[in-house]
């Protein structure tokens, strides 16, 4: 429960913290806080959870899909990760697991190589990649983040229930363990998902695309969940096309189309000049903050 | 009373009709605990092209005077790897894959066939199923494949759901995804095989297929799914066996027709519940 931004005291909303920025919808009009408060620009790092350098990777016959990738998630923090797609993200993240191996440079978790701290580290697929209407129960799905190697004959032991139980509870849907899972809504899903990553215990958290087809409500209360985690150590990367989310709630963003386009404070990276770079279009920041993005002249891009 | 005891015990009075109920039962263990996965994948064309890929084997093996079930278990589970390898590699889509497996298999059954003088009865059986001749050693050879097929199951149960339900999630935290769908296919080979001289080549996929989509019609889990489509799959056996003894009909489709029976019960009754209670899950 180490922090290195000195918020480790604070609530979920860490609105109170002066750490955190307030300008950027900390309350909104009608006193509701924000759902996760960055960390202001400048702060300082602490260790490091992820530190990817120099990555090149690919698959076989084909073109790298990442060139000369740096960039690093710091303990506590979460940072979103931005591009078009077929940008490299899921090649970047499936090279963080150890699916891809890298055909050039070094990707470290909490200072190891990738094959040693595949306990630390949990993936969130986009909800598509799963099988939804497959005849498993939501407790079923939360106990298979707790998988820690094959065996024959293995079977979940008390902890393990355990901790899928907490889990749920985390994610404010314990309720629905016995629910089968095709039976959820959009949000229970992504809730469960999430739970999974929760119940593996880890301190390096990967989501793809947690927010693609919710409706505010619901993401602010997945991000209250997320800023709940880094306040609590968990680091996240957070690969999403909600470009007004990685301004108002990332700590740090990173923008991917192929290499890095740029990485830092969200106010120093979502730029029009990096956006469209990155989506290789002509995006305009607008907004008191330029959080948000909209394509520029005939319409031919669409950012979110 | 006395008349009705008779009418069930009668068919029991033969060794013949004991040793096809014995292989009837281990045919639907096998069926419920693979087929529960081949109909929640989306496996079925996969059971149908194995089952038929067999043939070749089969009349490699008898043309050679060696054994036709392991003739058939080396077609079925060379045709499940070269499935599972071309899926995996090539530009050909899975359905495309299966199918030429498949037929090129079954060609080769009937090319080997043809150059025999007559289409002999023992392949015959292999074909159309032979409930009523299935052998002491037959059945020996059903148990051990069956053994194997559940027992792998039981102890990579978390693996296979995993690598089911979610491949990405699976292959990121260490399973060997590759190996549990080249091993899900071979499942599908071996349980072909055990029920293949039961109720043989061309309606071998019903056991794989109708007692677990029934079962997935009233429960929602994969160990309730499993347990409900074993018993449908015994039923359907018993009642089948019946018909074949009293009616003197063929005791495989009449098997399969009395399973048919059972989904079309079971598909019936959750229509109504669904249409009584809308909204309501159809099953808990």
């Amino acid at each position: 429960m180490t922090s290195h931004h000195g918020h480790d005291a604070h609530g979920p909303v860490g609105h109170e913290d002066p750490a955190h920025v307030h300008d950027v919808a900390a309350l909104d009009g009608a006193g509701h806080p924000a759902a996760r408060a960055r960390l202001a620009a400048g702060h300082t790092h602490g260790p490091l959870a992820l530190e990817v350098s120099g990555l090149w990777a690919g698959y076989p016959g084909k073109p790298p899909a990442l060139e000369d990738v740096s960039l690093v998630v710091p303990e506590g923090e979460m940072v979103g990760l931005v591009g078009p797609n077929g940008a490299g993200k899921s090649t970047l993240f499936k090279s963080i697991l150890g699916v891809v191996r890298p055909l050039r440079g070094e990707i470290r978790v909490f200072g190891r190589p990738v094959s040693e701290t595949r306990a630390d580290v949990a993936y969130t697929p986009q909800v598509e990649e799963v099988d939804w209407e497959f005849p498993v129960s939501v407790r079923d799905v939360v106990l298979l983040g707790r998988w820690r190697g094959s065996g024959p004959f293995r079977r979940w032991s008390r902890e393990d229930r355990d901790a899928a139980e907490g889990a749920l509870e985390r994610v404010g849907v314990p309720e629905l363990a016995n629910r089968q899972v095709g039976e959820l809504s959009g949000g229970q899903r992504r809730r469960v998902l999430i739970a999974r990553s929760i119940a593996r215990g880890a301190r390096l958290l990967l989501l793809d695309e947690p927010f693609a087809g919710l409706d505010a409500g619901v993401e602010h209360d997945l991000l209250a969940i997320l800023d709940e985690l880094t306040h609590e150590g968990c680091s996240i990367l957070i690969a999403t096309h909600d470009l007004a989310c990685v301004a108002s709630a990332c700590d740090e963003a990173c923008c991917l189309n192929r290499r890095v386009q740029g990485y830092g404070p969200p106010a120093d990276v979502l730029t029009e000049d990096v956006l469209s770079r990155t989506f290789e279009r002509a995006l305009v920041p607008i907004g008191a903050d330029r959080e948000f993005i909209i394509a520029e002249g005939n319409g031919s891009a669409g950012a979110n | 009373m006395a008349e009705l005891a008779e009418w069930l015990i009668a068919p029991y009075e033969y060794a013949f009709m004991r040793r096809a109920l014995a292989s009837l039962l281990i045919v639907s263990l096998v069926g419920a605990v693979v087929g529960t996965f081949v109909v929640h994948k989306g496996l079925a064309a996969s059971g149908s092209g194995l089952a038929h890929a067999t043939l070749g084997g089969v009349a490699i093996a008898f043309v050679n005077g060696a054994s036709v079930a392991l003739g058939a278990l080396v077609a079925a589970v060379a045709t499940a790897l070269a499935i599972g390898y071309v899926r995996r590699t090539s530009r050909v889509s899975y359905d495309t894959a299966i199918a030429i497996f498949f037929v090129s298999a079954f060609s080769l059954g009937i090319l080997v066939i043809s150059r025999r003088q007559s289409y002999t009865p023992d392949l015959g059986s292999f074909v159309f199923g032979d409930i009523l001749g299935v052998s002491q050693a037959d059945l020996v050879g059903e148990l051990v494949l069956a053994v194997v097929a559940v027992g792998f199951v039981l102890a990579f149960y978390r693996e296979l759901v995993m690598v089911a339900y979610d491949p990405a999630m699976a292959s990121a935290v260490g399973v060997r995804t590759a190996f549990f769908e080249f091993s899900l296919l071979v499942l599908i080979a071996v349980a072909v095989v055990v029920a293949l001289q039961a109720i043989g080549i061309v309606l071998v996929t019903a056991t794989l297929i109708i007692p677990p989509a029934t079962a997935s019609l009233l429960f929602r889990r994969i160990p309730q799914i499993m347990a409900a489509s074993f018993l449908i799959g015994v039923a359907s056996s018993v009642v089948g066996l019946y018909a074949s003894f009293h009616a003197g009909v063929a005791a495989s489709p009449a098997v399969v027709l009395t399973a048919t029976a059972a989904f079309a019960v079971a598909l019936a009754a959750t229509s109504l519940r669904r249409a009584r209670f809308p909204g309501a899950p159809t099953a808990e």
